[in-house]
């Protein structure tokens, strides 16, 4: 497939890289917001827009943000993205706002956004850099999806609401509370292992060593700043 | 109830019965990342806490004299500009200053820009409408709960690096598998003050 046209960018964020299985960035809003489908939707779709978003605006800033203050400048661009969705969310998705609660102003650190800026935004046209926060958007929230499907399942029995599993079934109900997001993220990862897909915990070294930390040190810069 | 009553509970309750990482969630990002070692948890916590404290002192005064009412929706711009600027700040004082504890932290300061337990906690106190000692309790103690946490997690995870583990739970899993069983484990915290 040809580098950088929209439809190959969507299948890099969607699959190839997905942010949160592949990539393992953004961990805190995947597992603290995934206590129900419903919930991963909306984390995933508000900062799906952020990202798209603010991919379109650093991209068509590029060659006018010195690269001395190119952090805080993504920084700034992103915060205000974020207060733009938080608005909208508190106007028009009232019961999502109220479940996502602190987890919408943290997408401003959310590791995801931050690192496509620096690695695929301010380098790329504005076009590619869209589709490339969309592709990576819909990945990151086709991932809270099933997380939060999986732990909605054998912690209610339902998924979106519905009822799916028999009258018999006892819900598991630590999974929708803290330690079931670990375990089960635990399981896909393990899962994902087995079936040797490539995710940053058996290709370390290509990715971004599993954590936003390793990520900062090489395509974020915010490290190879400091040491100049 | 007299002060030091207060401050003691809250100090207990911010950091074990609602732990920052295990139970909320913030800050997972350097927990899984930078707790592969004992020593090198311990610097990240310790930076984290002096960065959680002056960050929410500063970010209070802003929010209560600055941003107030009718700026309200500035929060999450300023805030994370204000965390940004004071991690950049301590980190060329440290430099200049004291070069023995930047040598000792001085690694871990620039990636606590992106650790959402400093915004996070700015924020949650900021939405609670706390007043400046309650902020300044419930920054203290969460902070003191992630240096618990991540080297705990650190001190697991020296034990079972030469454990025969399952090939498919190498690497990640097996630091989630932990993470789980460690928030089972805070879980016996809840309740504990009403």
């Amino acid at each position: 497939m040809k580098e950088n046209t929209p439809s190959e960018r969507l299948y890099n964020g969607i699959l190839k890289e997905n942010p949160t299985f592949v990539l393992m960035l953004g961990m805190c809003p995947t597992l603290a917001v995934t206590t129900s489908a419903i919930n991963g939707v909306g984390m995933g779709l508000s900062t799906c827009a952020v990202l798209m978003m603010s991919n379109l605006i650093i991209s068509l800033l590029r060659k006018f943000i010195p690269d001395r203050v190119r952090m805080p400048a993504y920084i700034v661009v992103v915060a205000s993205f974020v207060t733009l969705v938080e608005m909208l969310m508190q106007a028009y998705v009232r019961p999502i706002y109220t479940a996502l609660g602190l987890y919408i102003p943290l997408i401003v650190v959310n590791c995801i956004i931050l690192g496509r800026a620096e690695s695929y935004a301010s380098k790329n046209p504005p076009l590619a850099s869209f589709f490339d926060g969309l592709g990576m958007g819909l990945g990151f929230t086709l991932a809270l999806t099933i997380i939060g499907a999986v732990r909605e399942l054998l912690g209610a029995g339902e998924i979106f609401g519905l009822r799916v599993m028999p009258e018999s079934f006892e819900p598991v109900s630590i999974m929708v509370m803290a330690p079931g997001a670990f375990l089960v993220l635990a399981v896909l990862t393990a899962l994902q292992n087995r079936f040797h897909a490539p995710s940053a915990t058996n290709h370390g070294d290509r990715f971004c060593s599993g954590n936003c930390a390793g990520c900062m040190d090489k395509s974020c810069g915010i490290g190879e700043r400091s040491e100049k | 109830m007299d002060f030091l009553t207060t401050l003691f509970l809250g100090i207990i309750s911010a950091a074990l019965v609602n732990n920052v990482v295990l139970s909320r969630f913030l800050g997972l990002c350097p927990f899984l990342g930078v707790s592969k070692k004992t020593s090198t948890a311990v610097g990240m916590g310790t930076a984290v806490i002096a960065v959680i404290t002056l960050s929410s002192a500063i970010t209070y005064l802003i929010d209560h004299f600055i941003l107030r009412e009718n700026l309200r929706y500035m929060r999450t711009i300023v805030f994370i500009l204000i965390i940004a600027a004071l991690v950049q700040t301590v980190e060329i004082i440290l430099k200049k200053k004291l070069p023995s504890l930047y040598k000792a932290l001085g690694v871990y300061l620039p990636l606590i820009t992106t650790n959402c337990a400093v915004l996070g906690v700015a924020i949650d106190s900021a939405q609670k409408n706390y007043t400046f000692s309650e902020t300044m309790i419930y920054s203290v103690g969460t902070a003191v709960g992630f240096l618990i946490a991540i080297v705990l997690m650190a001190g697991v995870r020296e034990r079972i690096e030469h454990n025969d583990i399952p090939e498919s739970f190498k690497g990640m899993p097996i630091v989630l598998v932990t993470a789980g069983l460690m928030a089972i484990a805070f879980f016996g915290f809840k309740g504990t003050i009403g």
